[in-house]
């Protein structure tokens, strides 16, 4: 994995590619930029014909352990790794511990073992255990083991300083592993930076994972939920300011389009796509409006999507206010997106944005989605799916062309407008 | 039967016989609707509200399928046919190129509504979603069958189980044969949209033939088989429908309904079905069962958890050419995509099946297929449905 940076703003925001990634080699991944988000490898709700109906998908696939971990048995049985396992072929395989979109329970993590939940329960896993599951899935890359418990606004300070030291010593002990094993030769790790809250115990734990040989960095500990974004932001950029240049940054359970912003502002390369799932799965379509070109036809015609939706914008508005600051509740709506089983859609039938090229808005209405969402029909979330996908991977390239063009005031000011209601 | 009579022309459907089983009643057609042709023998997928389970209308469409079913009273009263009509029908609604065909309640459902209430009129329903009673008259039904801008439209019918007996069965006989007239008279597009008959009578012969001497008698495009495949003895029903096609005119669709187990299909083909139609496949599909040659396969269980083959390594279908057993019982315990797959692979073995059966007739040599396929389905020879032994004997199949 090597990462090749072709602009540093403001000493912070970085754009560039990920190279030479998976074991031959052949991928690659622009950063700033954002994994495949899957359910034991499947993108939620669809099939591979149906994910494919959209071009450009991330190289990178992000499988987690808390679902893989209760097939040990088949895995090791079957030899060749998760990716052949579950029909994917050419893609980059990424192994983190938890799945980003589902809270996990605190309360069970020891000096030695962390737990993940499956279908099935909880299933504590030790270091051995970790890296015996390693070994089956055959990541090209994946997080160490790393206690991550600290999000919860109240949480002691010794608390925080364990978990650091918990963090490093799984890391060490991982590494250890993994140099002994075989199957995981030219598997990359990437080290988790935790530390809570408070800053020098960020610091401290972004320091010493920096000096061990991992080949990038996990953020741990900083979701949606856990801290407002001026903390968040500040953690962030104390972090990335000891990390090394050359090493990508991966910040976990950030999603939502503002907050991604801002922390590719602090030095963020990579995220994970969770948030459009959780968008689909309240039965909402992402709509906010990432153009910023300077063709003055362009630039001159606000969006469709947000040109319409004047009465849902005040709603959203209020939303901003009561919700986006109420930080615990992650299903709840937020401003970026339009809920299609409100009245509203029943008889509106243009696409769920206008002009979007995805192939749920190429061939269906909001008519439609509303129909398929009021009768409690399975492709609702099929082409939800399809469209907050193709929408969220749409802005990560805009980000990353705004970036490259100066422009990334410019985008952040148009989403922050879109949060705050205003058109 | 005149044959003048019964030959609607005008009506936007044509049958062409494209081969005749010299052995059983099996037949081989193309049937041309106004969206595309359809090769019969023909099982249609059902997506009663305008969806068919998860799958969308290109892979549908990639599977093959030519003809699908819509509901008349779900649609109806969501989102309704006005709103349907403004998305220029069901097919613009859902975005669906090809046919479709929409039964006005659909059997089972029709069961299931303690609540209805039969008058001359029509059936009132109360509304599961609010409480509120409908009458569903023939005039109505049509109406908002025409909305909906089916290929194919099914008259209402007075709809009893099939294990009612008595002067309940005769009644809704002669019921629905004087709904099938005002229907017939409340068609507003009758060179566009095709309306077919249901044939009623219970499991009495006697009320079954008089329905079919009077209901043949109209001018309609095609008939349909009803009132069976309801819990009745598969004797029974074995027997009213060989005894309808006996009396169907040969050059019109017959549509057998709520027929879809993969024996019942092969042997009701035999018996000169054309068209049929089940929710089974693709309800199954969603708790685990995989359709296949020899049966079914319970994805969930757990002796598949580690069983690397994919469902049929025969199949054809996008979920066989890619996943395994293994895999998709995994996920059925993260993901809702595991239903998806094996709904597209039940579909797509309900039209396999059904091409093969096509083929066989179209070649000649039906019968071997049949013996093929019981041989195939069944362990052992002592373990074939009696019912479809004595069904198959009458259209001179033995099977050794």
């Amino acid at each position: 994995m090597k990462l090749e940076l072709s602009r540093v703003v403001q000493g912070r925001s970085r754009l560039g590619v990920l190279k030479r990634l998976g074991r031959a080699g052949q991928h690659s991944l622009e950063v700033p930029g954002c994994l495949l988000y899957t359910h034991l490898g499947t993108v939620p709700h669809l099939t591979q014909d149906t994910l494919h109906t959209q071009s450009n998908l991330p190289s990178v696939t992000q499988v987690t352990l808390s679902n893989i971990a209760e097939h040990q048995e088949v895995l090791e049985e079957f030899k060749d790794g998760f990716r052949k396992f579950s029909g994917l072929h050419d893609t980059v395989l990424y192994c983190s511990l938890h799945d980003p979109a589902t809270p996990c329970p605190t309360g069970y993590t020891t000096n030695k073992t962390v737990s993940v939940w499956g279908s099935g329960g909880r299933i504590e896993l030790t270091v051995a255990k970790f890296m015996t599951l390693q070994r089956a899935v055959q990541p090209d890359w994946y997080q160490s083991m790393a206690d991550g418990e600290t999000w919860q606004s109240n949480t002691s300070r010794k608390r925080v300083r364990k978990s650091v030291d918990r963090t490093l010593a799984h890391l060490d002990e991982c590494l250890l592993v993994h140099q002994k094993s075989q199957e995981l030769e030219g598997v990359e790790v990437f080290g988790a930076v935790e530390g809570g809250d408070i800053l020098e115990e960020r610091v401290r734990s972004a320091r010493e994972t920096a000096k061990r040989p991992v080949a990038g960095f996990c953020l741990d500990g900083l979701q949606t939920g856990s801290m407002d974004q001026a903390l968040r932001t500040q953690l962030i950029t104390a972090v990335t300011k000891e990390l090394p240049e050359d090493k990508p940054r991966l910040l976990q359970g950030v999603g939502r389009p503002d907050e991604v912003l801002e922390c590719v502002d602090a030095g963020v390369d990579l995220f994970e796509s969770f948030f459009p799932f959780q968008v689909t799965e309240r039965g909402c379509a992402l709509c906010f409006s990432f153009d910023v070109s300077p063709d003055p036809e362009r630039a001159g015609r606000a969006p469709p999507a947000v040109l319409e939706l004047d009465g849902e914008k005040e709603m959203a508005g209020e939303t901003q206010q009561n919700g986006d600051l109420n930080l615990d509740d992650q299903t709840q709506m937020t401003s970026f997106e339009i809920n299609l089983k409100d009245k509203r859609y029943q008889g509106d039938f243009r696409p769920l944005v206008e002009g979007c090229g995805c192939y749920c808005c190429k061939n269906h209405q909001r008519a439609y989605l509303h129909h398929l969402l009021v009768t409690n029909e399975l492709l609702a979330g099929v082409l939800l799916m399809i469209h907050n996908t193709a929408h969220y991977h749409g802005f990560f390239s805009a980000l990353r062309e705004a970036l490259a063009n100066d422009k990334l005031d410019l985008l952040k000011r148009r989403v922050l407008r879109e949060r705050d209601g205003q058109t | 039967m005149s044959l003048k009579r019964a030959l609607s022309a005008a009506s936007p459907l044509t049958l062409r016989i494209v081969a005749q089983c010299p052995v059983t009643k099996a037949r081989a057609c193309d049937l041309i609707l106004p969206h595309c042709a359809v090769s019969t023998p023909v099982f249609m997928p059902v997506g009663t509200q305008g969806t068919l389970k998860g799958i969308t209308v290109d892979q549908l469409e990639g599977l093959g399928c030519q003809i699908c079913l819509g509901n008349t009273y779900h649609l109806g009263m969501r989102p309704g046919p006005d709103l349907i009509e403004k998305a220029n029908g069901l097919h613009g609604f859902m975005n669906w190129k090809r046919n479709l065909l929409t039964v006005t309640v659909g059997f089972r459902w029709c069961l299931l509504l303690s609540s209805q209430e039969v008058t001359e009129e029509g059936v009132k329903f109360k509304s599961p979603y609010d409480g509120k009673e409908i009458l569903l008259s023939p005039e109505k039904s049509i109406s908002i069958q025409n909305s909906l801008g089916s290929d194919i439209m099914m008259q209402l019918d007075d709809v009893v189980s099939s294990t009612v007996t008595g002067p309940r069965v005769e009644e809704a006989m002669h019921r629905s044969i004087r709904w099938l007239d005002r229907c017939i008279a409340a068609n507003k597009n009758p060179h566009k949209q095709n309306l077919f008959a249901i044939i009623q009578g219970g499991l009495n012969a006697e009320l079954r033939k008089a329905c079919l001497d009077e209901m043949t008698q109209r001018d309609v495009p095609g008939f349909a088989i009803g009132g069976l495949s309801g819990g009745e003895e598969k004797d029974d029903f074995w027997q009213m429908v060989t005894l309808s096609t006996d009396h169907l005119p040969r050059e019109k669709p017959r549509y057998l309904m709520g027929v879809g187990y993969a024996v019942d299909l092969v042997v009701c083909t035999a018996l000169g079905c054309d068209m049929f139609d089940c929710v089974f496949p693709t309800r199954t599909a969603r708790f685990g069962s995989a359709l296949v040659p020899w049966g079914s396969l319970q994805v969930k269980h757990k002796q598949y958890a580690k069983d690397l083959r994919p469902i049929d390594p025969d199949c054809q279908c996008p979920t066989c050419k890619r996943h395994s057993r293994a895999y998709l019982h995994a996920l059925f315990k993260s993901d809702t995509a595991a239903m998806h797959h094996i709904t597209i692979h039940n579909i797509a073995y309900q039209l396999t099946l059904m091409r093969s059966v096509r083929e066989s007739i179209v070649e000649g040599r039906f019968p071997d297929f049949i013996r093929t396929f019981m041989k195939r389905m069944f362990p052992s020879r002592d373990q074939y449905p009696g019912w479809a032994v004595d069904a198959l004997a009458s259209v001179n199949i033995t099977l050794e």
